[in-house]
C-alpha cells in the first residue's frame, strides 16, 4: 500500500510547485503589468498618502503645499497652490486625476521622498511615515510678479502670449520664468475654457523667430572663430544680395563701411548677413550647438515641456545645412530653414556672454531638504554645461552689447543707473506690421549678476527695444536690488 | 535525541518567530496598538509548551515535527491577523485555546482510534448531514453564491470543515475492509478492470455525493477537495490507477456539466479564464485585488503592516458600517479567504513560498505516517487526512493566485475562523494518534525510533 502514498505525495508536491509558479507570476513576473492595470487603485492611493514636500521661492514665498483631506489616522493629501496663476508656469501641477506637469513632474522623486533602499529601511525602523523633501526654488517671487505683470501689459492681440526668462549667469539659477497667459493650477486645470494654450509654458515650449537677438550668436561665432575682430570693417550698404536675393537694412538705410561694434550697436542686417555667409553654415551650426541650440535646454524640466531651438524647415524638422545662412545669421530664414528659438535658449545666450563664455546648466532647484531639515541637494556653484566661446571673445562681445544700451537700439532703456548690455530684436511676422519684439540683456556689464530674455508674440507695430526691453530691465532692476 | 525533545526544540523558533512578527507589526502600527501585544509570544509559547507536555505524556512516540509545523502555521496566521486587526487576533488566539482543548480531548478519548471503524456509517451520515446543513432553512446562509456556513444564534460555523474529517474516517474504514475485494475480486473485461458492483456501489455513492455537493453548496473547491481525498484513499487502498483516472474523468464530466448549468460555478470559471476580461462578471474584482496585492509584494514584500489594506481617508466607503476588515479593505476578506494574498503582499514571494513549503513538509510527515502505519485502516486514515489537508491548502492558494477557479475555503491553521482551526486541530490529533501507534509498533517505547524504508513497511 505504500507506493501509492509516495506517488500521491509526489502529486501534492507537483501541485505545490504549481502554486509557487503562480505566486511568482503574480508577485514578480507579472507584477509590473498588474501594477499598470487601470483597475489597480493601489499606486494612486499609495501616492496620495505621501505628503509631497512644500515648494517655496528663493525669497521664501510658499507656492505649493500638501494639505490633508479626509482626516482620520490615515489621511490623503491634496496639492494646493497659494500663489495661483503667478507661478502656474513653470511650477506645473500634481493632481491624481490630471497627472503632473512642470517642476512638480521634473522634481517628483524629491517631492515624494524617493530614496535609496537603505534609507527607507532606516525610516521603517524608526517608524517614520515616508514624506517628501521640501524644495526651495531659484525663482524670486518679486521678479516673477514683475515679469508676469509686465508681459501681461504688453499683450495687445487677444489670444497671444509672451515669455520671459531670467538666469543668474554664474550658476545657471533661473530667477524668473514667466509665461503669459498664466494658469492657476487650483482653478483652471479642469475647466474647459482654459484648454491647451494656457497650459503651454511658452519660455520652454514656444519657438519664435528671434530676429536680431541672433546677431549675438553670430558675433560670438565670428569673434571666437578668429575670423573677425570687433574692428573688422565690411560694407553695409542696402540692399545687399544674400543668397541671390536682396536683403534690406531697416528702413533701407545704407551705412557704407562700418565695423562690427557699430553693426551690433545699430543692428545692421547687411553687415551680419555677410558675416554669416563668410562663416558658413557649418561654423554657425557648430556655435549654435555649443550655445544649446538643436537640443532641449539642459533644464530640470519635463522633456515633453521643452522644445529645441534651431533652424527648422517647412516640415518642422531641425536642419543643419542647406539653409540661407546669411538670413539665419540675423535671425530669419526661409522655407528651407527658418531660425526659431525659445526664450530660454536666448536667455542662455545672454547668460553665456555674461559668464565669460561659459554656459552654466540652467536649473530651478536652489535646495532640497528632507523632512528632518537636512539638505539633500543644493545648487551651490552650479554645473557647467559648455565652454561656448573664449573669455576674450566674451569680454569683447559684452563690450559691444554694452554699446547697444549706451548709444544703440536700446539706448532708451536703463537699469537703475548701472551699465548693462543688451541686444534688441524685432522679427517681422507679417507684412501688416505685426512683429515679434525681443530683448536679451544682462547687468551689470562688469560682473554680470543677471541675464534676461523677453519676447512678446504678434505685437502690432512693436519694436524689441520699446516693448520687450522695459519688461526685461524692470525684472533685472528688481533682482539687482534684492 | 528523543522525538519529544526534538519537538520541544522545534517549538522554540516558532515562538521566537511569533514574537518577532508581533514586534514587527507593533513597530509599524505602534500608534494604535498597546505594548501588551509583545507578551503574546510568551502566551503562545506557554500554550505550545502545555500541548507539548501533554503529547509527551500521552503520545511519546508521535511524529515530532507535525505539531511544531502546525504551530508555525498558526503563528504566521496570528501575526498576519494581528496585522489586519488586533482584536481579531485576540479572537483567533481564543479559538486556538478551544482548539487545543479539543485536540487534547481527541487524543484522550480516541486513544484507540480503531473504535472509529465501528461507527463508520454513523460518522458518514453525520458528515453528509453536516455538509447539507448550510442548505437547511433557518440556519443556512449563502455567501458569494456558495452555501458554506450555518449560523446558530451568534455562532457562525462552517460544517464542511468537520465534515471532511468524518468523510475521510468513513472512507478509510470502509476501504480498509473492502480493499481486497476491490482489487482482487475484480473482473477484467476487454482489458478494463471492473470491480464488483456490490463493493463499488458505496463508492459510486461518494461520487454522487460529491456531485450533489456541487449542486447543493455550489462550491467547486470544496467538492474538488472531498473528491480528491476520496480518490487518494481509493488509490492507496487498491493501488489501481485506473480507478483514479476513471474517478477523475467522472468528476471532470460532472464539474463541466455543473459549470454549464449552475450560473455561480460558470461565473467562477469565466473569471478564472480571464480575470481582467472587459465587461466581465463583477465577482472578478476579488481575484483582481488579490493579484494586485501580490504584485505589490514582489520578492521580499512590503513588510508587515506596510502594504495597503485598509482604505485611507476619503477612499473608505461610507456604506461600510460593519467596520474593517469586513468591508473598507482594498482586498476583500483579507483575514479569511485572501490571507495568502496579504502574506505575499507583506512578506513577498519568499514569504508565500515559505508558507507553501510548510504545507509540503506537513504533507511529507503525514504521508510518512501513512507509510509507517501498521494496519490498513491507519494507513488509509493518515493518507486521507493528509491528502485532504494538503488539498485544502492547494485549493485556496491556487484560487488566490488564480491557478484554479477561486473558491471559498480557509487556509488551514492560518485563516481566521473558529471551525477551521478546531477541525484542523482534531485532524492533527488523529494524525498524531496514528503516528504514535506506528512508531511505537516499530521500536522500543520512548527510545529512538528507526525509520523503516518503504520496502520494509510493505
Amino acid at each position: 500500500m505504500n507506493p501509492p502514498v509516495i506517488r500521491i505525495y509526489a502529486l501534492v508536491l507537483l501541485l505545490f510547485a504549481g502554486l509557487v509558479y503562480f505566486t511568482s507570476k503574480s508577485a514578480v513576473f507579472d507584477a509590473e503589468e498588474l501594477e499598470a492595470k487601470p483597475k489597480n487603485r493601489r499606486p494612486v492611493i499609495a501616492e496620495q498618502q505621501i505628503p509631497r514636500g512644500d515648494i517655496t521661492t528663493s525669497d521664501g514665498v510658499l507656492i505649493a503645499e500638501s494639505v490633508p483631506e479626509g482626516g482620520g489616522p490615515s489621511p490623503v493629501f491634496v496639492r494646493r497652490y497659494p500663489q495661483g496663476a503667478l507661478f502656474g508656469h513653470p511650477l506645473g501641477y500634481s493632481f491624481i486625476d490630471v497627472g503632473r506637469g512642470g517642476i512638480e513632474l521634473a522634481e517628483n522623486d524629491l517631492l515624494v521622498g524617493e530614496q535609496n533602499e537603505f534609507a527607507s529601511i532606516l525610516d521603517q525602523l524608526r517608524d517614520r511615515q515616508p514624506a517628501g523633501a521640501d524644495l526651495t526654488l531659484t525663482i524670486d517671487a518679486e521678479a516673477q510678479r514683475i515679469a508676469m505683470e509686465g508681459l501681461q501689459s504688453a499683450i495687445t492681440v487677444p489670444g497671444t502670449g509672451a515669455a520671459l526668462v531670467a538666469i543668474e549667469p554664474a550658476t545657471g539659477a533661473v530667477r524668473a520664468m514667466a509665461s503669459v497667459p498664466g494658469f492657476d493650477p487650483d482653478e483652471q486645470l479642469r475647466s474647459d475654457e482654459s484648454g491647451a494654450p494656457a497650459l503651454l509654458n511658452r519660455p520652454t515650449q514656444s519657438i519664435y523667430p528671434p530676429g536680431s537677438t541672433m546677431k549675438v550668436v553670430t558675433a560670438a561665432a565670428a569673434l571666437d572663430s578668429g575670423e573677425f575682430e570687433p574692428t573688422t570693417v565690411l560694407n553695409a550698404d542696402s540692399p545687399k544680395q544674400i543668397s541671390g536675393v536682396d536683403l534690406q537694412n531697416f528702413g533701407g538705410e545704407s551705412f557704407g563701411d562700418i565695423d562690427m561694434t557699430f553693426a551690433l550697436t545699430n543692428s545692421v542686417n547687411t553687415y551680419w548677413a555677410q558675416v554669416g555667409e563668410q562663416l558658413g553654415a557649418e561654423t554657425m551650426v557648430e556655435y549654435m550647438e555649443r550655445f544649446g541650440f538643436y537640443s532641449d535646454p539642459e533644464l530640470d524640466y519635463p522633456p515633453d515641456q521643452m522644445a529645441p531651438s534651431g533652424v527648422i524647415n517647412s516640415d518642422g524638422k531641425l536642419v543643419r545645412e542647406g539653409f540661407d545662412v546669411g538670413r539665419v545669421a540675423i535671425g530669419q530664414g526661409g522655407a528651407e530653414g527658418q531660425l526659431l528659438a525659445t526664450a530660454t535658449q536666448m536667455a542662455e545666450v545672454a547668460a553665456t556672454v555674461a559668464n565669460g563664455g561659459t554656459l552654466m546648466q540652467p536649473t530651478f532647484l536652489q535646495e532640497a531638504r528632507d523632512p528632518d531639515g537636512r539638505t539633500i541637494e543644493e545648487l551651490g556653484d552650479g554645473e557647467e554645461q559648455a565652454e561656448v566661446i573664449s573669455e576674450e571673445s566674451a569680454v569683447q562681445l559684452a563690450e559691444m552689447m554694452t554699446n547697444v544700451t549706451r548709444e544703440g537700439t536700446a539706448s532708451a532703456l536703463s537699469v537703475g543707473g548701472v551699465e548693462f548690455a543688451g541686444k534688441t530684436g524685432t522679427a517681422e511676422i507679417d507684412l501688416e506690421g505685426t512683429n515679434q519684439p525681443w530683448f536679451i540683456t544682462f547687468a551689470p556689464s562688469q560682473d554680470p549678476q543677471i541675464a534676461v530674455a523677453a519676447t512678446v508674440e504678434r505685437c502690432d507695430g512693436c519694436f524689441g527695444g520699446e516693448v520687450a526691453g522695459p519688461i526685461a530691465t524692470q525684472v533685472m532692476e528688481s533682482l539687482l536690488d534684492g | 535525541m528523543s522525538a519529544r525533545n526534538r519537538e520541544l526544540l522545534a517549538l522554540v523558533p516558532v515562538a521566537l518567530l511569533l514574537t518577532a512578527g508581533f514586534t514587527a507589526v507593533f513597530i509599524t502600527e505602534s500608534e494604535k496598538l498597546g505594548d501588551l501585544s509583545l507578551t503574546y509570544g510568551a502566551y503562545f509559547f506557554a500554550l505550545c509548551l502545555g500541548a507539548h507536555v501533554f503529547l509527551r505524556l500521552r503520545l511519546p512516540n508521535a511524529d515530532p515535527y507535525l505539531f511544531p509545523l502546525c504551530a508555525l502555521l498558526a503563528a504566521i496566521g496570528l501575526i498576519v491577523i494581528y496585522r489586519i486587526d488586533d482584536e481579531l487576533a485576540l479572537n483567533q488566539a481564543g479559538v486556538f485555546v478551544i482548539g487545543l482543548v479539543l485536540f487534547c480531548a481527541t487524543i484522550t478519548f480516541l486513544r484507540d482510534y480503531h473504535v472509529l471503524e465501528r461507527y463508520r456509517y454513523l460518522i458518514a451520515t453525520a458528515g453528509i448531514l453536516l455538509l447539507l446543513a448550510p442548505r437547511l432553512p433557518g440556519v443556512g446562509s449563502q455567501v458569494n453564491g456558495a452555501y458554506l456556513g450555518i449560523s446558530l444564534g451568534p455562532i457562525n460555523f462552517q460544517p464542511a470543515e468537520l465534515a471532511k474529517i468524518c468523510i475521510v474516517v468513513f472512507l478509510a474504514s470502509y476501504l480498509a475492509e473492502k480493499r481486497e475485494m476491490l482489487s482482487i475480486a475484480a473482473r477484467r473485461i476487454a482489458g478494463v478492470t471492473i470491480p464488483p458492483l456490490k463493493h463499488f456501489g458505496p463508492l459510486l455513492v461518494v461520487w454522487g455525493a460529491a456531485m450533489v455537493l456541487l449542486v447543493f453548496i455550489r462550491d467547486l473547491g470544496s467538492s474538488l477537495m472531498f473528491f480528491g481525498a476520496f480518490l487518494a484513499v481509493l488509490y492507496v487502498a487498491t493501488a489501481r490507477l485506473s480507478y483514479v483516472l476513471a474517478g477523475l474523468v467522472m468528476f471532470a464530466i460532472g464539474a463541466v456539466f455543473f459549470a454549464e448549468t449552475v450560473g455561480h460555478v460558470q461565473e467562477r470559471f469565466d473569471i478564472w479564464l480571464d480575470p481582467f476580461a472587459r465587461g466581465g462578471p463583477a465577482g472578478a474584482e476579488q481575484i483582481q485585488q488579490s493579484l494586485f496585492a501580490q504584485a505589490d509584494g514582489g520578492l521580499f514584500g512590503q513588510g508587515l503592516g506596510e502594504s495597503l489594506l485598509k482604505l485611507p481617508g476619503p477612499f473608505f466607503p461610507d456604506s461600510c458600517t460593519a467596520g474593517f476588515p469586513e468591508c473598507g479593505s482594498i482586498l476583500p476578506a483579507p483575514h479569511t479567504d485572501f490571507i495568502f494574498a496579504v502574506i505575499v503582499a507583506e512578506l513577498g514571494l519568499f514569504g508565500g513560498c515559505a508558507v507553501i513549503l510548510v504545507y509540503a513538509l506537513i504533507a511529507a510527515r503525514g504521508f510518512k505516517t501513512a507509510v509507517m502505519a501498521p494496519d490498513a485502516f491507519s494507513k488509509l486514515l493518515a493518507a486521507g487526512l493528509t491528502a485532504i489537508f494538503a488539498l485544502q491548502a492547494f485549493v485556496i492558494i491556487g484560487g488566490v493566485t488564480s491557478m484554479i477557479p477561486l473558491t471559498g475555503v480557509t487556509l488551514p491553521f492560518v485563516s481566521f475562523g473558529g471551525s477551521s482551526v478546531v477541525a484542523n486541530m482534531v485532524l492533527l490529533a488523529l494524525l498524531l494518534l496514528v503516528s504514535d501507534r506506528a512508531r511505537r509498533a516499530d521500536g522500543p517505547r520512548g527510545g529512538v525510533v528507526s525509520e523503516p524504508s518503504i520496502e520494509v513497511a510493505r
